[in-house]
């Protein structure tokens, strides 16, 4: 998991930029001919279909030929992504990019058995083509049937008002100028700013050959300063960064306040920041983007396809005690606005809550078709991709733990001699070992109950199980984060959130520099 | 579409951009296609096969500056696209350093022949990628009978690269390259803990990459070799590390030797040119033209011609990265913003000799996390790895951090060996540092 906080990773999200009353006009705008006055966001399957250039009976056809070798199930996953950034570096805003993706991604399944393919074409002939090569998965002479297509509707957690498409970049440029004057009027030691902009618009179209069909429009916006301050000949760096789906109603006042003030800050902070000792100490958590601590010590271990082929730590303990009974962790697709919210997961399945740890026991993993028909259970609307390009995985959405019995003071009261960590640049973790990794970029002291001098760039290390384990004390003051998480795995990126009350592990590897 | 013709739309996409307001443009048009197949329990686990096309227009207008990339190379469409992206390009703050490279940066001679295209990629047949595949995987399975075997898997891919990039002020070139990926895991019960380890090639030539049995021995051993980890005492230890992941570590360096943060001052590096960064031992050289190279190539991704470059002597920086935009803010000449094959110094001594060496000290052999500030070179990563006592090899390792500055580190590099890594453009051989600290029990 990274933040995407540098231009690279922001280039790697970002895309389109654009002009007047329209960033760059659609490469698609001939297939909207009569439909110009629905926006986007409030296309039907009509629209869909004509905005892609095909029809229920084309992808018929496409469906039948994945299965002309004997697969059991294919579904096609149509993807136009249009996506802009923006950079301001040196007070001026000076760069710009824009990123135009289309395709559609054929998957034919045998079993547990994956054939998968892709085509940036969409005429008849290169679908059909692509829908052969995926087919190659499976060899038999028994045909699966292609049913008739049942449209499928979805809760829509990202209500918006005003589609990217109609936003000019015009639009967009003040919020960066504003972020960038608000940060050097904050503290004369800031000397360099850089500020990033994206923002992009998915429309998805998914069909399979059990006869689901259905559709989402799929907005995000990110926005985030990155500072850079010196005193007495000192430099330091950190920033600030907010990822949300929505609209351009996200670049208000009190935000981009927010993402400046955050960001001149949590760097100035930085000036009188210490290494702690090195080796195991308790540790606690801030309330928010702490939630990484869950994302890596649990969440991917319970990813199902890891555990439908025994990988994972975790893959005997369905059922069991993890952790202390006041631990509850969810995954979910359905926070509004969040990053990783999702109406539909990219197989079909509507977004959805899925409990993973109820008061302590492990009740379910995160699936995706393949691993659910294993386990014979519903889907959990989390089989994610990063676009048409790959096929579905299980992945998480926003993951979070609920509120527990106790206070942050008191928790923070509890320690003699650990650390506070409050934010975090990334963290990794290794599925069958179960050790995982998260980097604190900024944090505290904790000495005889007290939040001392504050810290920084720390790698903190533990195992998975045992972590949850030592989970002594959950606060009551859950938060999320709002921060710009994309989560990789196998070579694909997606957005995620999460999110925490106040946590205290009784022990964990701190890699101090203190021996 | 071949090169020729990805030549000639390039040509046509550049001239229409100009023709439409651009003051300056560069075009580059690539098609990548590849096809993975992948194994597990003796049967067909995926099947890849991936073509994607990509344009990218580098608009400069009036010293404005944008980019733009799309999939779709239809000229219809690329007209609009073409038309909105100058439109867009006027609404940014000019800069003046936004400009084209100078033409006398771009390569005189694009004859060379790297050797990066391997004609038998062409004729790889889904057999026998299949073949490859299942023969790694029988092989990872059966190398030791005592494991506890819950699931292997094996891999075979292959790739072919084609593009052409094209500057409104003069620069055309083009490109083809092939490469080959042959990879094996395996993962295994261990009390509570589920081990996994793999091994991985890649190569530009098919005749280049190890046997099947290399690779299943290799991903084997790996994978046996975890039993029984855990963390050791916190302290310092020297550290050895794998010639197959020292590109973590040495990687780090190259984002601070960057123009652009030397520009910004967001570098450790900064001021540091001609002076020592690390120890005698630590001299890499950037070398574009090893033939059948990974890194290898005549011209960057800017355009710039590639040129062999010692980047750190015997410990001393003799060089930054510096790409067109930032050289032009610093005044100084372009080089190229990127690295592309990284050659070391080496020593005299292989992996095996060089523990046999030591009393007590740590091979880490993997990475998990961490970070490294571009700006002061504090460093903190999760490793694992082996424990070294009397030159063997004595017990698994894993949940520990190091710890440090880079700078210190580079200066604490004791020994260099002699097995530079074939399988990465960062050809690094083993390495050796003193009292690295490390963070455990």
């Amino acid at each position: 998991m990274s933040k995407t906080v540098n231009r690279r990773d922001f280039l790697k999200t970002g895309g389109v930029v654009v002009a007047g009353t329209m960033v760059l006009p659609s490469v698609l705008s001939g297939c909207f001919a009569g439909k110009q006055a629905v926006l986007p966001m409030h296309y039907d399957l009509n629209d869909y279909l004509n905005h892609f250039g095909v029809t229920r009976r084309l992808i018929a056809e496409v469906l039948a030929e994945g299965l002309s070798r004997g697969g059991d199930y294919c579904d096609l996953y149509f993807q136009h992504t249009n996506s802009n950034s923006i950079g301001l570096e040196e007070n001026i805003v000076n760069r710009a990019a824009s990123t135009v993706s289309f395709g559609v991604g054929i998957r034919v399944l045998k079993g547990d058995q994956t054939g998968y393919s892709f085509t940036e074409e969409l005429t008849p002939e290169a679908m059909k083509s692509a829908a052969r090569t995926a087919a190659n998965i499976a060899n038999a002479s028994s045909f699966a049937r292609t049913n008739p297509f049942q449209d499928r509707q979805f809760s829509n957690f990202y209500k918006i008002n005003t589609p990217w498409e109609d936003v000019g970049i015009s639009r967009k440029i003040p919020a960066l100028e504003a972020i960038n004057e608000k940060v050097f009027a904050l503290d004369p030691r800031v000397r360099i700013c850089n500020v990033s902009y994206s923002d992009s618009a998915s429309y998805i179209l998914f069909a399979n050959s059990e006869g689901v069909i259905a559709t989402d429009y799929q907005p995000m916006c990110t926005i985030g300063a990155s500072v850079i301050a010196e005193q007495n000949g000192r430099r330091e760096q950190n920033g600030y960064t907010i990822s949300k789906r929505m609209d351009i109603s996200m670049l208000n006042e009190d935000y981009l306040n927010w993402i400046a003030t955050k960001s001149v800050e949590d760097t100035v902070l930085l000036f009188d920041a210490t290494t702690p000792r090195a080796g195991r100490m308790p540790m606690v958590l801030a309330a928010g983007s702490s939630g990484i601590l869950l994302h890596e010590a649990i969440g991917h271990g319970i990813e199902a396809d890891f555990n439908r082929r025994g990988e994972s730590i975790f893959s005997d303990k369905i059922g069991k005690k993890v952790a202390e009974p006041f631990v509850t962790i969810i995954d979910d697709g359905t926070i509004p606005h969040m990053r990783g919210s999702i109406n539909m997961d990219d197989e079909g399945n509507p977004g959805k809550k899925t409990v993973l740890v109820e008061n302590g026991t492990l009740v379910s993993y995160l699936h995706d078709r393949i691993s659910a028909r294993h386990f014979k259970v519903a889907p959990t609307g989390s089989g994610r991709r990063e676009s048409f390009r790959h096929m579905p995985l299980p992945r998480m959405r926003n993951t979070y733990m609920l509120n527990g019995p106790h206070t942050k003071e008191e928790i923070i009261k509890s320690v003699d001699y650990g650390i506070f960590a409050e934010t975090f640049t990334g963290g990794q973790v290794r599925i069958g070992p179960g050790d995982f990794t998260f980097f604190i970029k900024q944090g505290y002291l904790i000495e005889k109950g007290k939040l001392g001098a504050p810290i920084k760039d720390v790698n903190i290390i533990g195992n998975g199980p045992k972590v949850l384990e030592d989970m002594v004390m959950v606060g009551n003051d859950l938060a999320m984060s709002e921060a710009g998480w994309t989560c990789g795995k196998a070579g694909q990126g997606v957005p995620a959130s999460m999110g925490q009350p106040t946590v205290k592990v009784s022990s964990i590897t701190v890699g101090g520099r203190n021996v | 579409m071949n090169n020729n013709q990805r030549m000639e739309l390039a040509r046509w996409v550049s001239k229409y951009a100009l023709e439409k307001g651009a003051t300056e443009s560069a075009v580059s048009i690539s098609r990548s296609r590849s096809v993975q197949v992948d194994v597990r329990e003796q049967r067909l686990d995926t099947i890849r096969e991936n073509t994607e096309n990509s344009l990218t227009l580098m608009i400069y207008r009036d010293f404005k500056f944008s980019s733009h990339t799309t999939n779709n190379l239809d000229r219809g469409q690329l007209e609009k696209f073409i038309a909105g992206a100058v439109e867009a390009t006027a609404y940014l703050a000019p800069d003046p350093d936004r400009r084209l490279p100078d033409p006398s940066l771009y390569p005189t001679d694009l004859g060379r022949n790297l050797e990066l295209l391997d004609p038998r990629q062409a004729e790889v047949t889904p057999e026998f990628r299949v073949q490859n595949a299942m023969e790694a995987e029988k092989l990872v399975r059966e190398v030791d009978s005592r494991a506890n075997v819950i699931s292997a898997s094996a891999g075979f891919g292959d790739n072919l690269n084609e593009g052409v990039r094209v500057h409104s002020n003069g620069f055309a070139g083009a490109w083809s390259s092939t490469s080959f990926g042959l990879s094996a895991s395996l993962s295994i019960i261990d009390g509570t803990a589920r081990p996994a380890g793999g091994a991985f090639a890649r190569t530009r030539f098919l005749n280049q990459l190890p046997s099947v049995r290399e690779i299943a021995e290799e991903a084997s051993r790996n994978t046996l070799m975890q039993i029984g980890q855990g963390p050791v005492e916190t302290g310092k230890y020297t550290m050895l590390l794998d010639n197959r992941v020292a590109g973590n570590i040495i990687g780090r360096i190259f984002g601070p030797m960057s123009a652009r943060n030397i520009h910004q001052k967001n570098s450790f590096l900064l001021n540091k040119l001609d002076s020592k960064i690390g120890s005698d031992l630590f001299t890499i050289t950037d070398d574009p033209f090893i033939p059948q190279g990974l890194g290898s190539r005549l011209f960057d991704g800017e355009g710039i011609a590639a040129r062999r470059r010692v980047l750190i002597d015997k410990g001393v920086l003799k060089s930054y990265l510096i790409d067109n935009y930032f050289g032009r803010k610093l005044g100084l000449t372009p080089n190229g913003g990127s690295t592309s094959n990284i050659v070391f110094a080496l020593g005299s001594r292989n992996r095996e000799q060089i523990i046999a060496a030591q009393e007590r000290a740590i091979l880490v052999n993997s990475f998990s996390g961490g970070n490294a500030s571009a700006l002061t070179g504090d460093f903190s990563f999760g490793i694992s790895g082996h424990l070294i006592e009397n030159g063997k090899i004595t017990r698994a390792i894993n949940e520990m951090n190091i710890s440090g500055n880079l700078l210190d580190l580079w200066n604490q590099l004791v020994e260099t060996g002699n097995d530079p890594f074939r399988f990465s453009a960062t050809q690094s051989p083993t390495l050796v540092f003193a009292d690295v600290i490390f963070s455990g029990l």
